[in-house]
């Protein structure tokens, strides 16, 4: 793992570090050569991690307080927000926790996709990351399911039975993940138990993710290979860490902004109200960071298909190191694909609003639209603009095009610049 | 040459018969953690509810619980029952006759389970361009059969197995 020989100055770090090289793995970690030009949209996986950490220390301390059975945890939901010191302050760090979250992973993908972080040798990274988002998704639908209101109690009720949709043997999976005949109090308690398990995983996975990171190094804006250490790059700490930590209190206070002044904005008023099997509410919706998705299922006009199409839009990110033809990894330097690129991503908000309205008239069809772009843009655009797309030439290194007296050299070096 | 082929044969022997072994103690091992997650006696014991519908007038509709879900007991008017026999079945996603929805001689009793065969939530009723229920959830609507006419959902809404204890007493399950 380690590129160069370290030894511990003391006596006891050199005894220790003999027997467990925790101290190498740490100046490793330290010195770790990072390309000098990662702006701050490389500051998100810091981020993660921070919010990773924050969820587990706050889903540790609820978990003190909390009652997974279906008579008592709607009830002890409340306890806590009235009765546990500094209860409503945890719990609402925890349930925007989930939202921050996945604020930050999805600029942490989109940014990897802008640059062409995901392709060769960073294609298992890629994959790592993928693992921890389905896991994330998994965590965030089981805790939201916790606190046993309408919304709680109706979106288990639909999320399971997208299983009924499986030919055969759907009906008898979902009464296996519900333990009953409908979602009811085993469902709640087996959901608690995995709530609090998922994390772990979660944090096993970003291990491996920051391992098979540190095998190629890290992508940069500019998407060429570089020579480790260089004079392109400088050591992960301290200029890393003090722009890592300069992004995470900006995040910090976006955070804080949504805990303090707006905690519910981002939650549905109808999960204040108990689960009641009898009735399902007039309207709905998944938590936000899940609603292009549910924009794919409801586009559909058939169960199975629609359930196909939802996972497939998600399992279909799984391949796109190969759906990407092109061997230019950032979309600085790919004319074409840069504007796809940013109608895809209205495309996914434009898909995340549609799944917030209702699936009837002109929001239908934009949903249908929009979900075969969706496809579109993974099944013939990327392979085939990789193909044809003349890209810009590419700097020699990251210096190059600083230190060059500009735009003629750039042009002189087209055709070294080649791939 | 022989003496040591005949080694490695018996050792591949003693592989494949502890792989055999194995996978079998580890099959038999996984199931109970498996099979814990299905439904407890407890919710098995659930499996019957009596229902008093003496108080049920024509045109109306009780709903009870019924293994956590709720199952709609409508009693039909003349007219109801008139429209849903007249339905073509080329009309109908899931052709299903009215009279094998309902037990013979109670044709004015309709007995389902009042989950839309979508994604599992409960439609509202007298609703929707059917005259019958309508799942606000994502827009499926079912005639006064409960049998799927327009939206998402694939199949007719369940009905549960049911008999009449006496004229006043339906049991469910």
């Amino acid at each position: 793992m380690s590129d160069h020989e370290y030894t511990p100055k003391s006596k006891v770090g050199k005894w220790f570090n003999d027997r467990l090289p925790l101290l190498t793995l740490g100046a490793h970690l330290t010195d770790y050569p990072t390309p000098k030009n990662l702006n701050y949209w490389w500051t998100f996986g810091g981020i993660l991690t921070f919010c990773l950490i924050t969820q587990i220390v706050t889903g540790i301390v609820l978990a003190m307080h909390y009652v997974a059975h279906a008579d008592l945890a709607f009830a002890s939901v409340e306890h806590i927000m009235r009765n546990v010191n500094y209860g409503w302050l945890i719990r609402y760090i925890h349930s925007n926790g989930a939202s921050m979250f996945f604020l930050a992973v999805y600029i942490h993908i989109f940014r990897s996709l802008f640059y062409g972080s995901y392709k060769s040798p960073r294609e298992v990274i890629w994959i790592i990351g993928l693992m921890i988002y389905l896991l994330m998704m998994a965590a965030a639908f089981m805790g939201y399911v916790l606190p046993w209101g309408q919304m709680s109690f109706w979106g288990a009720t639909v999320i399971t039975n997208l299983f009924s949709a499986i030919p055969l043997v759907g009906e008898s999976i979902t009464t296996w993940l519900w333990g009953a005949y409908s979602v009811d109090n085993p469902t709640l308690n087996r959901f608690f138990s995995l709530h609090y398990l998922i994390p772990f995983l979660i944090l096993g996975l970003v291990v491996l993710h920051i391992w098979a990171l540190h095998v190629p190094g890290n992508n940069n804006p500019v998407g060429i290979d570089i020579k480790k250490p260089s004079k392109d790059t400088v050591p992960f700490h301290p200029y890393i860490t003090i722009k890592d930590a300069f992004a995470l209190l900006m995040f910090m206070i976006i955070f804080a902004g949504f805990v303090f002044f707006s905690p519910n904005v981002l939650g549905h008023s109808d999960n204040y109200i108990p689960a009641n099997p009898l009735v399902t509410p007039a309207h709905i919706v998944p938590e936000w960071y899940l609603l292009p998705f549910y924009a794919i299922l409801r586009s559909v006009p058939d169960k199975l298909g629609g359930v196909i199409l939802m996972f497939g839009s998600i399992f279909i990110l799984f391949v796109l190191p190969w759906l990407d033809t092109s061997k230019v990894r950032s979309a600085v330097f790919r004319p074409i694909y840069r504007q796809f690129f940013w109608i895809f991503v209205l495309d996914v908000l434009m898909l995340g609003y549609m799944g917030a309205m209702p699936a009837e008239g002109i929001y239908l069809v934009l949903a249908r639209v929009g979900t075969i772009y969706y496809f579109l843009h993974f099944l013939v655009v990327l392979p085939v603009v990789g193909f044809l797309e003349k890209t810009d030439p590419i700097p020699l290194s990251i210096s190059e095009p600083v230190l060059s007296a500009g735009a003629e050299l750039s042009l002189a070096k087209k055709e070294n610049g080649k791939i | 040459m022989s003496k040591e082929e005949k080694k490695v044969n018996r050792r591949d022997f003693l592989f494949t018969a502890s792989y055999t072994v194995g996978a079998v103690g580890l099959g038999a091992v996984v199931w109970p953690l498996v099979d814990q997650m299905n439904p407890d006696k407890a919710q098995q014991a659930l499996a019957t509810t009596e229902v008093d519908i003496s108080q049920v007038e024509p045109g109306k509709s009780i709903t009870v619980l019924w293994r956590g879900k709720p199952v709609f007991l409508k009693r039909r008017t003349e007219d109801e029952i008139e429209e849903a026999r007249a339905v073509k079945m080329d009309d109908l996603p899931d052709p299903q006759r009215d009279e094998d929805r309902v037990k013979e001689g109670k044709d004015e009793w309709l007995v389902m389970l009042g989950v839309c065969t979508h994604l599992g939530c409960v439609p509202l009723k007298n609703k929707g361009d059917y005259k019958g229920w309508f799942c606000p959830c994502h827009g499926s609507h079912y005639d006064v059969s409960g049998r799927i006419r327009k939206g998402p959902a694939p199949k007719n809404m369940e009905i549960p197995k049911f008999e009449f204890v006496d004229n006043n007493t339906i049991k469910i399950g």
